[in-house]
């Protein structure tokens, strides 16, 4: 290729005029509303959104209102077009916003989901005017049920998706009770970044969960503990083993762990990792998001083979000893 | 893509069930016997994920041969079409119809939906789980025991047969399976079928009650040609329209559905002349035609009445869509429950095959169109014109995010014309009289004749044909209103995602905008009338339920809010209300108002019209004392 045949990075993108909430806001042709939004300073909260996925729109936390839509749109997923009129605060849409908020918060257990408190307390969100939350149901119930009919739902409480943490391998353990479908995890596995397929979403409607085929035990799937899922969930529902543990002891202390940026010393590729430590211990593995070779994913080595690491005692490791 | 499979291995039974549809598997790829050559190559790429689409026929053939799919037939299954087991897992645990546990092979499927309720469902399900035991829902996951009984029921949602009701689906897997749809069913007829006495599943269809009435159009077939018969719908019309395409060409078929101003009936009422031409003109190739069979809408019969009884119209309506917007391959897609149109539709494709007029070189115009059937699996969100891809192409049947629309890109990626039965079926009244003499049929904003599903506290239930224009009563009192003794409250409009209308609005004209201006829809053409016996609330949470039922789960508002809207309507009817009636109902709209802005998807946004009707045109809750 010679030289003037090459084209410029930012190859130039028109650039599209719309209006959002009443002010004029120039962006480049194919940004989607939420960015052009953020371009302008306007927070909007979003769930199933990740920059590093292709956009699943389906929580709906996002939505704006935009002119001549009959319905809301949502802005993470729809591109701006020329002279579009965009509203991201009307009552039409905080009342939706609200909606999902308490739809999530009354049917899932959103403890771990970061922001959310502050998003419902600025949405007026009442996720206790459904009722009590039903009581976790017994471990593998939610994953056999049927298609179709189902009986019918208590008149005391509000059906929710609680059941008890799935901790079948010693690396990351999955807590579905804390599950909001976002589909992040089943991207991350299959077509966007693993292309391993070892989970997929199954069953239909509020009976939908993220599966293995026939709920097999992790060891038993196709999984090779990439822990790629991880890295996208929002909601704490895919954990580190590691992380799990010290939070069951009560000894999780986010706040007070540091962060190390390394490279990978397992081959060539040499992602980069970010060590989260505690207490001098490692407690998880990620990468960045934005980083150019990994977009935060790593494989099973570089994401947990750090154990070595913390085998300093000779005691722990027979093999110095 | 590495595939990794489970150890468990089919059965003798599935493996046949698979090689008559796929082959006999040509390598150890594919779970062949693995031979010397297989060490040297493999199987992947395109070639194989290309097989795909036909993961659901897949699962319909073991299903229906051995009754359920076992986790040897699930991972034989991801072995021969190269998809990952936790998909084919994803996909087959997406339709009501296949069974991930061990069921008995002989299965009745019992409507106690909206219009079968009208009509005794719930006694019938009531004296069934007396007599015979309670429904057979059984666990996902293929450990479990199987009844030993050898036959068991279920609860079905609508099955398209309202006009028939109660009725069932009776299924019998094995080589060759029988499945029977039947109405008029009894407690004692359920409980022989379910003995194995097929002599109450009889299909024998009652004409339609307009029969041999000379205006009639797309019914005029009906009940006088015999469906299996080319010859007989050649000598009542058939086959004019399509040469009088081949005349007009491309263009001027188009041009003559534009003038014609024919709207989609499938619900949308979409301009078929626009879809029409915006496909035509889509510089990418193939193009797709897929004829939406799916009619799952609670109340909605008539394209089953069109296929079972003039099929051959379905497939040369077909054939002109195709040759108007360039499309090579066509799909039926057929609800799962409707096995007398599968007959009558495969029987029709064959004979036209066999005729020259499906094929290479159809009538010697050199046009070349093809039609193939897909079975859907019990899932009325697969009629959405979106998830109809999906699951034609072997994922879940979740509906996509549009833009872009079908026509720019739809089946496997390809510009596709998605029209309804009926739709279709105008098209050759088109063809045969003008497009501008259609125009005057009808009113002016709504041409044609529409067919009307009457059903519920109807004397005379059917299908009925009218030129648009026609009152909601004037077609009550052609279905012969509810018959002595009875005061008709409500009308059920457009089905489960319609409106609940009053006597005092019975004048409206069923028009496309007589309803608009009445804030009523005519969705799929469902007019349920309910008398004074039937207790609306529990229609209320029939249809709640249903909803909960079909919903995809794909997003947040219909998923949870399908479950939170039933919830609400189950305290209404228990009268166990959080707070007082009014409440609930102030809740009732809250949910609503989100399912309708923020769904993706048809489902959704209508899943609290009829709900919403009821409660504020009907005033349902009045009465309703809080507990
Ligand atoms: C949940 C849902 C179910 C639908 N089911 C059907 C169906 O069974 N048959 C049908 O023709 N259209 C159905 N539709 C409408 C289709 O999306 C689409 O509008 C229609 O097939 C277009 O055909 P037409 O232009 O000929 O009406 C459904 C829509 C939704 C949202
Ligand atoms: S750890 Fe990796 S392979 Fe396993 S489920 Fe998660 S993304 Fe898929
Ligand atoms: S497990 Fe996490 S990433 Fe996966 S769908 Fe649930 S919330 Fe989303
Ligand atoms: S509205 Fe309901 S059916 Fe439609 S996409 Fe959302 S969850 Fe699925
Ligand atoms: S963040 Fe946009 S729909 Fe979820
Ligand atoms: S067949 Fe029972 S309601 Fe339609």
């Amino acid at each position: 290729m010679s030289a003037d045949q090459l084209v410029p990075l930012q190859a130039s993108r028109r650039t599209v005029e719309l209006t959002i909430d009443g002010d004029p806001v120039r962006v480049p042709e194919g940004t989607t509303i939420l960015d052009a939004c953020r371009s302008k300073g306007t927070d909007i909260p979003t769930l199933c959104y990740l920059k590093t996925l292709h956009p699943v729109n389906v929580c709906r936390v996002c939505v704006v209102e935009v002119e001549g839509s009959r319905v809301l749109v949502p802005s993470c997923s729809r591109a701006v077009e020329p002279a579009m009129v965009v509203t991201t605060g009307s009552d039409r849409v905080r009342h939706s916003r609200k909606m999902v908020l308490e739809f999530l918060a009354s049917s899932v257990d959103l403890s771990a989901t970061p922001d959310v408190e502050a998003w419902l307390t600025s949405y007026a969100a009442r996720p206790e005017r459904y009722g009590p939350a039903a009581p976790p149901v017994a471990a593998g119930e939610r994953d056999s049920l049927p298609t179709g009919h189902h009986p019918p739902p208590s008149t005391t409480h509000a059906a929710t998706v609680g059941q008890p943490v799935k901790v079948d391998n010693e690396l990351y353990v999955r807590d579905y009770g804390k599950c909001i479908l976002c589909y992040k995890c089943v991207e991350a596995c299959g077509t966007d970044f693993q292309n391993t397929f070892a989970i997929a979403v199954a069953g239909r409607g509020f009976d939908a969960r993220i599966s293995t085929e026939f709920a097999v035990e992790l060891p038993k799937s196709a999984c090779v503990y990439c822990g790629n899922c991880i890295a996208v969930c929002p909601t704490g529902a895919l954990m580190f083993k590691s992380e799990f543990d010290h939070r069951q002891a009560g000894t999780w202390k986010e706040a007070e762990q540091t962060v190390t940026a390394t490279i990978c010393p397992y081959c060539g590729v040499g992602c980069t990792l970010e060590l989260h430590v505690q207490d001098n211990e490692i407690v998880k593995v990620s990468s960045p998001l934005d980083h150019e070779v990994t977009s935060g994913n790593l494989c099973i080595k570089g994401r947990f083979g750090w154990r070595y690491v913390q085998n300093r005692k000779a005691a722990d490791n027979p093999r110095t000893s | 893509m590495d595939l990794h499979l489970l150890d468990a291995k089919p059965t003798a039974e599935e493996r046949e069930a698979l090689d008559a549809l796929l082959g006999k598997p040509l390598s150890g790829w594919e779970g062949g016997v693995r031979g010397a050559r297989d060490t040297r190559t493999a199987a992947g790429g395109h070639a194989s994920r290309e097989r795909r689409h036909l993961l659901l026929p897949a699962l319909h053939a073991v299903q229906s041969r051995v009754g359920w799919i076992s986790e040897g037939a699930l991972n034989h299954i991801a072995e021969r079409l190269t998809v990952p087991p936790a998909d084919v897992y994803g996909v087959a645990t997406f339709y009501a119809l296949l069974s991930l546990s061990p069921r008995p092979r002989r299965v009745l499927h019992v409507c106690d939906d909206i219009g079968c309720r009208c009509r005794g469902a719930e006694q019938l399900c009531a004296e069934l789980e007396r007599t015979v035991g309670p429904p057979y829902h059984g666990p996902t996951g293929s450990r479990h025991e199987i009844p030993s009984d050898g036959a068991v029921w279920l609860r079905s949602p609508c099955l398209g047969l309202c006009d028939q009701a109660p009725a069932a689906l009776l299924s019998i897997a094995g080589a060759p399976p029988v499945e029977r749809l039947f109405g008029s069913v009894s407690a004692p007829a359920a409980s022989r079928t379910l003995g194995g006495d097929l002599g109450a599943t009889t299909l024998a269809r009652p004409v339609p009650p307009q029969h041999g009435d000379p205006t009639l159009r797309l019914l005029r077939r009906i009940g006088v040609a015999d469906p299996k018969s080319l010859d007989d719908f050649r000598a009542h019309g058939g086959y004019t329209s399509l040469r009088r395409a081949f005349e007009l060409g491309p263009e001027g078929v188009i041009r003559e559905v534009t003038e014609a101003k024919l709207l989609g009936r499938g619900g949308a009422a979409f301009p078929t002349g626009r879809k029409w031409d915006a496909v035509a003109r889509q510089p990418v190739r193939p193009h797709y035609l897929v004829c939406n069979a799916d009619e799952s809408e609670p109340g909605t019969f008539k394209d089953r009445v069109l296929m079972e009884g003039d099929p051959f119209a379905v497939i040369e309506a077909m054939t002109i869509g195709a040759y108007a917007t360039g499309c090579e391959k066509g799909f039926i897609y057929l609800r799962g429950e409707y096995p007398l149109a599968h007959e009558r539709l495969e029987n029709a494709i064959r004979i036209a095959r066999a005729r020259g007029l499906l094929g290479d070189n159809i009538m010697g115009q050199g046009f070349r169109f093809d039609i193939e059937i897909r079975k859907g699996g019990g899932a009325y969100i697969c009629g959405e014109e979106t998830a109809i891809f999906n699951s034609i192409e072997g994922f879940r049947g979740e509906p996509r995010n549009k833009p872009p629309y079908p026509v720019q890109s739809g089946l496997f990626a390809k510009p596709t014309l998605v029209n309804n039965v009926e739709t279709l079926a105008n098209v050759l009244e088109i063809l045969r009289i003008g497009g501008e003499a259609y125009a005057r049929i009808g009113t002016a904003g709504s041409t044609g004749t529409r067919l009307f599903c009457l059903c519920g506290c109807v004397m005379r239930p059917g299908v009925y044909e009218v030129p648009f224009g026609a009152t909601l009563r004037q077609l009550l009192d052609l279905a012969g209103g509810v018959g002595p003794g009875h005061t008709l409250r409500s009308v059920l409009l457009g089905g489960a995602a319609g409106v609940f209308v009053r006597p005092d609005e019975f004048d409206m004209p069923l028009t496309f905008e007589g309803v608009r201006a009445a804030q009523a829809t005519l969705g799929s053409g469902v007019i349920m009338a309910f008398d004074e016996s039937i207790d609306l609330l529990d229609i209320l949470r029939r249809i709640a339920a249903f909803f909960r039922d079909e919903s995809c789960g794909q997003c947040v508002p219909c998923r949870v809010g399908t479950v939170r809207q039933e919830e609400a309507l189950h305290r209404i009817c228990s009268k166990q209300t959080r707070g007082s009636p009014a409440e609930e109902a102030a809740l009732l709209d809250e949910i609503g108002l989100a399912m309708k802005d923020a769904s993706i998807c048809g489902l959704g946004q209508t899943a609290y019209s009829a709900v919403e009707s009821a409660l504020k045109r009907l005033r349902v809750l009045e009465g309703v004392v809080a507990q």
